[in-house]
């Protein structure tokens, strides 16, 4: 059916782009300090809560708490970074990639501790309900919260190209002793990134929580398909992560929609490792 | 054995003593329960160890294998009534076949990228038979309650004989990493780990070697998964293949000291008595408590201790052959 | 007495997309011979080496060992047949003592840790690293390294071994204790290639030396001839290693 099949086409693109900024986040940090931030999607979930009591206690829209969980998530990332992750950095790589996994275990229970297991939504957003446009339904929060992953990713990719910072970032990413001989200071450099990485999948929480249950686990699986984008992009590469998460996100809803919807994640990760395996660099990775 | 000294027979000695006769003194049944996993995930670690702390493949998706080997030896067991310790074999078989399959495409996969593979694997699998209805999907499979006894590896009256059991896969693990250990092949992982190129030009076939790691791997591991089935009678995909299991194997293997033969254990030792201590005292009413307190201890020893315990006594270069 | 053709290299071309890294490189190398392969940075000498040894399959031409074809054989094998090489940028086994690195290579031959550990201490007092056997790979200094990574290039027995830039960064006195390890190894039977840029070791070593520049095999000549051909001087114009004719 050509009407369910371009709904599904629609669905996958409304989802690769919050994928995709999610993603971008977790790819600036791999490439600037060959990190994996497992407690990727735990940001996540801290950017979700932090949207969802603002609206609950104080009853701002998620779209205006935006910047406080960017502030927020940004705040967090550059302590952890300081704190825990730079203390592994010249160490054992198997520290370092356990020492995001007990951050994100800490994260999510202390998520739960505080705000118990429940599942959480939000009722009544200020741009919420549906648009028909022809045979195909938008979700309107799913479209905004594009369209905010479109616009917030564009401004990521000016900043890193255009501006001083951005550049020293980029110039670490590419070549660390190159850059540190130019006398950019890569530890500061980490924290930023880091951090911004942190802001940015904080913002995509906050516009996640308009349509998607908030729940202390919701990062586990978020983060997951982060990796998968990540290394289908190519490690580093931001425009590589934004093409891939919209890659995966067509994949997942026609992968469902054509095989079985129960395994939409599987049919993620089996891609992911038929594209590693064929070309191990990723889609657009150096 | 070659390469034994006698202080390490000594010592190896009166420690497995204590461990045979200790159940016999302390015969708490948590106390029973707590060895027992202790042994189960020692036995999982040092498997894991052949492939990550030697060959320096970080797998964090070694409940695949311990599913597979729990739900074949179990399949077997409740459809055809094959005998739980041919399908011990069979499992641990199959497990190397699937490990085989998986791991051919990826000997080029090193650090991060491999250990980002290894959980995509595990997702799939779970996912996989969390869906797959022969194997009872979602559900699991409950174990029949067998007459009790050794030929049907099931055991009803008391935890005594699976200590015994567990103890002597552990055992059979450590025997089977000391012999790669000290072989040629231990040396071919180690160099591996170091360099693919290193390898090659000291005429290393890397995918072959990697393949053969990660194979001795998945059949200690799906042992202990085939144990498991046998011990707690009922398997499903969210207990026995998830992420989470995944990392308590790493994590017992880095705070013991990855790539020595012992460490697993005695990361075990430490980490698995802490993880059921706070499962216990803190974990009630799921507030999360002891999970977190678990992810504050991961955090600290990578930070502070990342060669693991052993990394106290040794210096870099001499390795306990 | 004829000698062997070691190593015959014809028409070895390297593409990196547009870029053509090794360009219709060929040349040959006799048995017991030492050549030295020099050109400015970027001349392709470390792409030249890959795509024999095995880490790069060239796009076009063939390279043979012995008269044996090994042009798409794996780096591995390579190894096998007789071929040793190192790195331009050192690799050892970190976490292993000089003794245990060496022993890695040995095994390729002597398939008993116990042989392979005769072998490796046999290599290690032959290049003169027998007393820090027990030091890990990862505490050594650069020239150590160095010796070290042709110490396990020798645990295999190669018929042929190719050295890149095993000279760099060495001082003087270190400088010609590796100039005397080359010869010995020569001296025992080894045929030698070596990528250098440090050209008073050139000129002391080479029976022949051939020079890439671009991509392309510009010259080849004794060292005398080479370091007097004016497209030579000029492909290195500004290179602070120009030799004074001796």
């Amino acid at each position: 059916m050509p009407e369910q099949l371009l709904q599904q086409i629609v669905n996958g693109l409304l989802i690769g782009f919050m994928y995709s900024l999610i993603a971008i986040g977790l790819t600036l940090i791999w490439g600037v300090m060959n990190i994996v931030n497992f407690a990727h999607g735990d940001f996540l979930m801290v950017g979700m809560f932090a949207s969802f009591w603002l609206y609950t206690l104080y009853g701002i829209d998620p779209l205006f708490s935006i910047p406080f969980c960017a502030i927020l998530l940004f705040v967090m990332g550059v302590i952890i970074y300081r704190f825990v992750v730079s203390k592994v950095m010249g160490g054992p790589v198997l520290a370092q990639l356990v020492v995001t996994f007990g951050v994100s275990i800490f994260i999510a229970n202390l998520a739960v501790y505080l705000w118990t297991p429940d599942f959480r939504f939000i009722d009544k957003t200020i741009l919420s309900g549906t648009w028909r446009l022809g045979t195909v339904q938008l979700s309107i929060p799913k479209t905004v919260a594009s369209v905010g992953s479109i616009i917030t990713s564009a401004v990521v990719f000016l900043f890193l190209k255009k501006t001083r910072t951005g550049k020293a970032i980029l110039a670490t990413e590419m070549d660390r002793e190159a850059a540190l001989l130019m006398g950019i200071n890569t530890e500061r450099i980490n924290s930023l990134s880091f951090g911004i990485g942190a802001a940015l999948v904080g913002i995509a929480g906050a516009f996640l929580s308009t349509y998607y249950y908030i729940y202390p686990q919701v990062g586990g699986l978020f983060g997951t398909i982060a990796f998968s984008i990540v290394a289908l992009g190519g490690f580093g590469s931001i425009s590589g992560a934004f093409i891939a998460g919209i890659l995966v996100g067509l994949v997942q809803t026609l992968g469902g929609f054509f095989f079985d919807p129960a395994y939409k994640y599987a049919i993620v990760f089996m891609i992911y490792l038929i594209t590693v395996w064929i070309r191990p660099q990723g889609l657009l990775g150096w | 054995m070659r390469g034994f000294t006698p202080r390490q027979i000594v010592s190896g000695g009166v420690v497995l003593a204590v461990l045979i006769v200790l159940p016999l003194i302390i015969t708490s049944t948590f106390f029973r329960h707590v060895m027992i996993l202790v042994f189960m995930f020692g036995t999982m670690g040092v498997a894991w160890n052949i492939m990550g702390g030697y060959a320096g493949m970080f797998s964090f998706g070694q409940v695949a294998f311990f599913g597979i080997g729990a739900y074949t030896s179990s399949f077997l067991l409740i459809t055809y009534g094959v005998n739980p310790w041919i399908g011990l074999i069979a499992g641990g078989l199959v497990s190397a076949c699937v490990a085989a399959a998986l791991g051919y495409p990826c000997s080029n996969l090193r650090g991060h990228y491999f250990a980002i593979a290894s959980i995509a694997f595990g997702e799939i699998v779970r996912t996989h038979f969390n869906n797959w209805k022969l194997v009872g999907a979602a559900e699991g499979l409950s174990l029949p309650m067998l007459k009790g006894g050794m030929k049907v590896f099931m055991f009803h009256s008391s935890k005594l004989p699976y200590y015994y059991i567990i103890l002597g896969f552990l055992l059979i693990a450590l025997l089977v990493c000391r012999l790669l250990a000290g072989s040629k092949m231990g040396y071919y992982f180690r160099a591996i780990k170091e360099s693919h190129e290193v390898a090659q030009v000291l005429g290393i076939n890397v995918a072959r070697y990697r393949l053969i790691a990660i194979m001795v791997s998945a059949f200690l591991t799906a042992m202990a998964g085939t144990f498991y089935a046998q011990y707690i009678l009922y398997i499903d995909p969210d207990s026995v293949m998830i992420l989470p299991v995944s990392v308590q194997v790493v994590l017992i293997s880095m705070l013991g000291g990855a790539g020595m033969v012992i460490g697993p254990v005695i990361g075990a030792l430490i980490l698995i008595p802490i993880s059921e201590a706070t499962r216990v005292w803190l974990g009630y009413k799921g507030t999360g408590i002891d999970m977190l307190v678990y992810g504050f201890l991961i955090t600290l020893i990578s930070v502070y201790q990342p060669k693991g315990v052993w990394g106290l006594f040794v210096n870099t270069g001499k390795r306990a052959q | 007495m004829s000698k062997a053709v070691c190593l015959d290299v014809r028409g070895v071309t390297k593409l990196f997309g547009g870029l053509r890294a090794n360009d219709d490189v060929s040349f040959t190398v006799e048995e017991g011979e030492i050549v030295s392969i020099i050109g400015p940075n970027g001349a392709g000498k470390s792409t030249l080496f890959n795509c024999i040894t095995g880490f790069y399959k060239p796009n076009a031409g063939s390279v043979r060992f012995f008269g044996r074809d090994i042009t798409r054989m794996r780096a591995d094998t390579v190894c096998r047949i007789g071929i040793a090489r190192t790195f331009q940028v050192v690799q050892v086994i970190g976490e292993m003592t000089v003794l245990e690195n060496v022993l890695t290579g040995a095994l390729m031959n002597y398939v008993r840790v116990g042989s392979a550990r005769q072998k490796a201490e046999e290599v290690l007092s032959f290049t003169g690293l027998l007393e820090k056997k027990d030091r890990s790979g990862s505490e050594l200094t650069i020239a150590d390294k160095k010796r070290l990574e042709v110490s396990m290039a020798l645990a295999t027995r190669p018929r042929l071994l190719m050295l890149d830039e095993s000279m760099a960064g060495l001082t003087v006195v270190e400088l010609r204790r590796m100039i005397d390890l080359i010869k010995s190894v020569r001296g025992s039977g080894v045929t030698l290639v070596v990528v250098e840029h440090v050209m008073e070791a050139v000129m002391e070593i080479s029976d022949k030396v051939i020079v890439l520049n671009s991509g392309r095999k510009i010259m080849e000549g004794s060292p005398r001839e080479v370091v007097c051909n004016p497209e030579v001087i000029q492909a290195y114009l500004g290179d602070r290693y120009r030799a004074v004719g001796r």
